[in-house]
């Protein structure tokens, strides 16, 4: 079993609260190294305090994790010297340029200054920011400070990353630049433990676990993931949605029906089932309509799937 | 611990000051502007004494008087009256702070060889320079009073050694100096306490408030190796402080500096030590920066103004609080800072206060370390 | 009820020689729900900031419900209601307290204003619940709030600045739900956001990239027109092995990885998948699935601004 299969990160029943709520809920779930696990779910649903949690920084009222090896709950320094975090502000000090930033974290983690400048060198590079080392980092984008951020995690070459919310308010084409980076790494056979409040961020991932209100929904591959709704989502195209999702969301085998920009996205039991017998329905109520078909389940739709169905439906 | 780690912390730490147009301000202008306020504003002296007459003798001799007293800077004859009411009304009304009142008998009296008074009324609402007024009347009148038995004594025939007049006035040339020189050094101290302990008081906080903190307790850095880290730039900085209101002591309030130049940089580097330490604790525990600056300037400025033996000497306040001074450290560096500025005392024969300082920079060191943890709440 | 309620033709805006909005022109309906898209820098911000009065035009007309913004701008700003995600509200008053105060901020007439601080809490669904701290309600709550807050006034046009990001999807369908019905009641609803997700909720998007719009359209209209080329997925191992296999090869334009699979923008998908696999076998890569699919919002977002070297805008 070579480094590929170890498990770099085992999360046991963590359990956390703070006064008036509780913020993580018996997590478990497990990072193996050279896979991008994301944990994925909307604000408040625990996923910054299991990041905190687990790089050391918040000890947690129940339950444990092994990071790199180490105990988060006994041991959580010698946690941090094999781990980078990468917390929601990015860390970086806005009054130090690009490069001075680099040498910071470069020279906490104790990189010798040659293998610093190799490797920043080949970190800006690759994420096109090479003429921007002496800029001072309050003065960038928002997509550079997210990559200027990541290479500070990067300098030391860590084995297990953690990235707390790092696409938050990024356009997507530099959250695609980002990816490419965090996707090169895998080569070196490190874990990489993302979170993100954007759920299609999901689909970028090899596993994901979908948390909700600090509880664990799923914990899978994406495509398994999505496999769960293969066959039960339609797309009703029309002019004015408004009326088509009046005519047809109260029909039988119609789970649930949200207006989109240009039509009515639907959940049913069977697809192809369904669309004939909707599209019956909607010449019956002469409602116009351009198209009824059947589309991939985004994850979305099955995170909704899954509240309902725990919350009891509805 | 790892130097590698320390270096870090400190390089970072002086480039965020270098380029903190702010910090550079508190740095280089504080000072200055506390050394001159202080240096001007905090004065022993007297001048210009609003003063009123009334000469009920109004002979040569009594003139003779007066007018050493309108040649002297520290009293303003603004008015002379010829009765007492008027006198007393000046006094009453504010208009002058002091009226001498010479007896009609007065020349009279010296003629014969027997004793005369003037008559001094004060208005004593303030104190102090009631006090330093009196002093200098008194000074004044005795000059005046030697001169008039010299003369007498010549006049018998006998020679008098010396000049009595000319002692007086060295006495109050002295006096000048003695409240500057004494005041001077002390400013130094209380300008390194406020400014030290102000500039510290941020950094921690801010790293806080900034969110940088969240990432760097993520690091393998040891709060130790921060603590160092983070005040060796404030320690440079601190220094070349002192060396700035040093110099503006000597070169341009002109006081004197009698000791050696290594002893008071050690004994300075041992202070900072210890203000530089307490802001950092301050700003370990508020972690807020507005919190953090307040609590500094309230725990240095007015222990430092009040209880070092700045103005106040220590002997001379009750028992109680002669014991709480024990806590300030300002208390002894002032005391060490003066005897080395004024006095070149040798260091050994402070040893005690040195000693104080030390226990209070360990003891500092230590607390601000424990007190800073490596997790959130 | 189809008038266009925002009119904008030949906007510009410079700040010294740099064209932040470059000539753009558009027209909004009453009750179209209309999104704004792009990087940031793109001139997407400065032009809503002038539609809303908060910025002089250099030239061009923008009318607003009406009114001139170059002309009256403290008119334009009675006539709007903004809302932006994360600033909205203050958290240390409690819900009543947020809602009067923007009443007063609006000078929502004495007459009117028990009416309408009544329908803002039902809206948000917040009736019983007024003495409650803003801090301590969930995001899906706060987002309604928000919202009743920025229409106390009844404005005709209203600008939301990523209103659900974070939100979880229950709630954020809730939201949309809300403003589809304001839309129906004739509000225009300017979006802009980074949340495709967001986007697609859209009736109408334009996407700004350098001052200039370079798409418009509805959801569906993009995906399938505004596209440079078309996409592939292929999934096979080892995917790096794939990865190199089908960069710079001619006819593909891009290789994005998306979790275990890859995207590739290709310019005839028909054409080109034959030609794929046949590469990738060539490479002695195990191939098991190529097929044309749907682009997705994002891809066209970034197929259209990175097809020059884009100069990063800071």
């Amino acid at each position: 079993m070579g480094q590929a299969e170890q498990v770099a990160i085992d999360v046991k029943r963590l359990t956390r609260g703070f006064p008036g709520v509780q913020a993580v809920k018996e997590l478990s779930f497990h990072v193996k190294y050279g896979e991008i696990f994301g944990l994925v779910g909307p604000d408040g649903a625990g996923k910054t305090t299991t990041m905190r949690m687990l790089a050391g920084v918040l000890a947690p009222e129940q339950g444990s994790a092994d990071v790199a090896g180490f105990d988060v709950v006994r041991d959580p320094e010698s946690v941090k010297h094999h781990i980078s975090y990468m917390s929601q502000r990015f860390g970086l000090y806005e009054d130090l340029t690009v490069d001075e930033n680099i040498r910071f974290y470069g020279d906490i983690f104790g990189v010798k200054k040659n293998k610093r400048l190799e490797r920043a060198a080949q970190l800006l590079e690759a994420a096109d920011m090479a003429r921007f080392r002496s800029r001072l980092a309050g003065k960038l984008s928002g997509g550079m400070k997210q990559k200027l951020g990541l290479i500070c995690a990067l300098i030391h070459t860590p084995r297990v990353i953690l990235l707390d919310e790092p696409t938050n308010g990024v356009d997507p084409v530099s959250r695609r630049d980002f990816w490419k980076i965090l996707y090169s790494l895998l080569g070196e056979g490190v874990a990489i433990l993302t979170s993100t409040a954007y759920l299609d961020e999901a689909e970028r991932c090899h596993r994901v676990a979908l948390l909700h209100e600090g509880r664990l929904l799923f914990c899978d591959t994406p495509t398994l993931l999505k496999s769960r709704l293969q066959n039960s989502v339609l797309l009703v195209t029309a002019p004015d949605p408004r009326k088509a999702s009046d005519a047809i969301a109260a029909a039988e085998g119609v789970e649930s029906a949200m207006l989109v920009g240009d039509g009515v996205h639907l959940l049913v039991d069977d697809a192809q089932r369904r669309i004939a017998q909707l599209r019956e329905q909607l010449s019956a109520k002469g409602v116009a309509f351009n198209s009824i078909e059947q589309v991939a389940p985004s994850v979305e739709d099955v995170f909704v799937h899954a509240v309902e169905a725990t919350s009891g439906g509805g | 611990m790892r130097f590698h780690r320390v270096k870090a912390v400190a390089w970072k730490e002086t480039v965020q000051i270098m380029r903190d147009s702010r910090s550079i301000a508190i740095v280089v202008i504080m000072p200055i502007v506390l050394m001159l306020a202080f240096g001007y504003g905090v004065s022993f002296d007297i001048k210009h004494v609003r003063t009123y007459i009334l000469d009920r003798d109004g002979t040569q001799q009594s003139q003779d008087l007066l007018k050493k007293l309108q040649a002297s800077e520290y009293f303003d004859i603004v008015r002379v009256v010829d009765n007492y009411k008027d006198l007393v009304h000046g006094i009453d009304s504010g208009d002058c702070v002091l009226a001498v009142v010479v007896s009609p008998d007065f020349t009279e009296q010296i003629r014969k060889g027997g004793t005369t008074s003037v008559q001094v009324i004060v208005d004593a609402t303030d104190a102090n320079s009631a006090n330093v007024a009196m002093n200098y009347m008194d000074a004044l009148v005795q000059g005046y009073s030697q001169n008039v038995q010299v003369r007498w004594i010549e006049r018998r025939g006998q020679r008098v050694r010396g000049s009595p007049i000319e002692v007086a006035a060295r006495t109050w040339f002295n006096e000048d100096l003695e409240s500057m020189a004494n005041i001077v050094p002390g400013v130094v101290a209380i300008v390194m306490a406020v400014v030290g302990t102000f500039l510290t008081s941020l950094t921690i906080a801010r790293e806080w408030e900034r969110g940088t903190m969240e990432q760097l307790i993520s690091t393998p850095v040891a709060p130790l190796e921060l603590m160092i880290g983070k005040l060796t730039p404030y320690l440079v900085v601190g220094v070349l402080d002192t060396a700035l209101c040093a110099a503006l002591g000597v070169w341009w309030f002109k006081v004197p500096f009698r000791g050696q130049l290594w002893m008071f940089f050690a004994s300075s580097v041992l202070f900072l030590l210890v203000v530089l330490s307490m802001g950092y604790l301050l700003s370990v525990v508020m972690k807020s920066q507005l919190a953090a600056s307040q609590a500094s300037m309230i725990a240095t400025f007015l222990p430092a103004f009040l209880l070092s033996g700045f103005i106040f000497p220590i002997d001379q306040m009750p028992k109680v609080i002669q014991v709480v001074t024990h806590l300030i450290p300002a208390r002894y560096f002032m005391s060490i800072i003066r005897a080395v500025f004024l006095k070149g005392t040798p260091l050994v024969l402070l040893w005690t206060d040195l000693l104080a300082l030390l226990v209070f920079a360990t003891v500092l060191v230590l607390v601000a370390t424990r007190a800073f943890r490596k997790q959130l709440v | 009820m189809n008038a266009p309620s925002v009119v904008v033709k030949d906007l510009v805006k410079r700040f010294g020689d740099f064209v932040a909005v470059d000539h753009i022109s558009f027209e909004a309906k009453k009750g179209e729900i209309f999104g704004f898209l792009g990087p940031n820098g793109a001139g997407k911000s400065t032009t809503i900031r002038m539609l809303c009065g908060l910025l002089h035009p250099t030239s061009g007309i923008a009318m607003v419900a009406g009114t001139d913004v170059a002309k009256q701008p403290e008119v334009v700003r009675r006539k709007i209601g903004y809302m932006s995600q994360k600033f909205s509200l203050y958290n240390d008053l409690t819900v009543i307290e947020n809602v009067n105060f923007f009443a007063g901020m609006y000078e929502v007439s004495p007459a009117v204003l028990p009416e309408r601080v009544a329908w803002a809490l039902e809206m948000a669904g917040l009736r019983g619940r007024e003495k409650t701290m803003t801090a301590t309600l969930a995001a899906g709550w706060k987002q309604r709030l928000a919202l009743g807050c920025a229409v106390l006034h009844k404005p005709p046009v209203l600008f939301l600045d990523e209103p659900t990001s974070g939100v979880d999807p229950i709630s954020r369908r809730q939201f949309w739900e809300l403003i589809h019905q304001m839309a129906a009641e004739g509000v225009t609803v300017f979006v802009t956001t980074h949340y495709m997700d967001e986007a697609e909720y859209c009736n109408r998007l334009v996407l700004i990239y350098r001052g200039k719009i370079v798409a418009s359209g509805s959801p569906a209209e993009l995906k399938r027109d505004a596209m440079h080329g078309e996409l592939l997925l292929v999934e096979g191992e080892p995917l790096p092995g794939a990865i190199e296999a089908l960069q710079n090869q001619n006819g593909i334009h891009d290789v994005a990885v998306f979790g275990n699979a890859l995207h590739l923008v290709v310019e005839d998908a028909k054409r080109a998948v034959p030609l794929v696999r046949q590469r990738l076998e060539e490479q002695r890569v195990k191939v098991s699935r190529v097929e044309p699919i749907r682009p997705s919002l994002e891809d066209v977002f970034v197929s259209l601004t990175t097809r020059e070297q884009p100069k990063e805008v800071v």
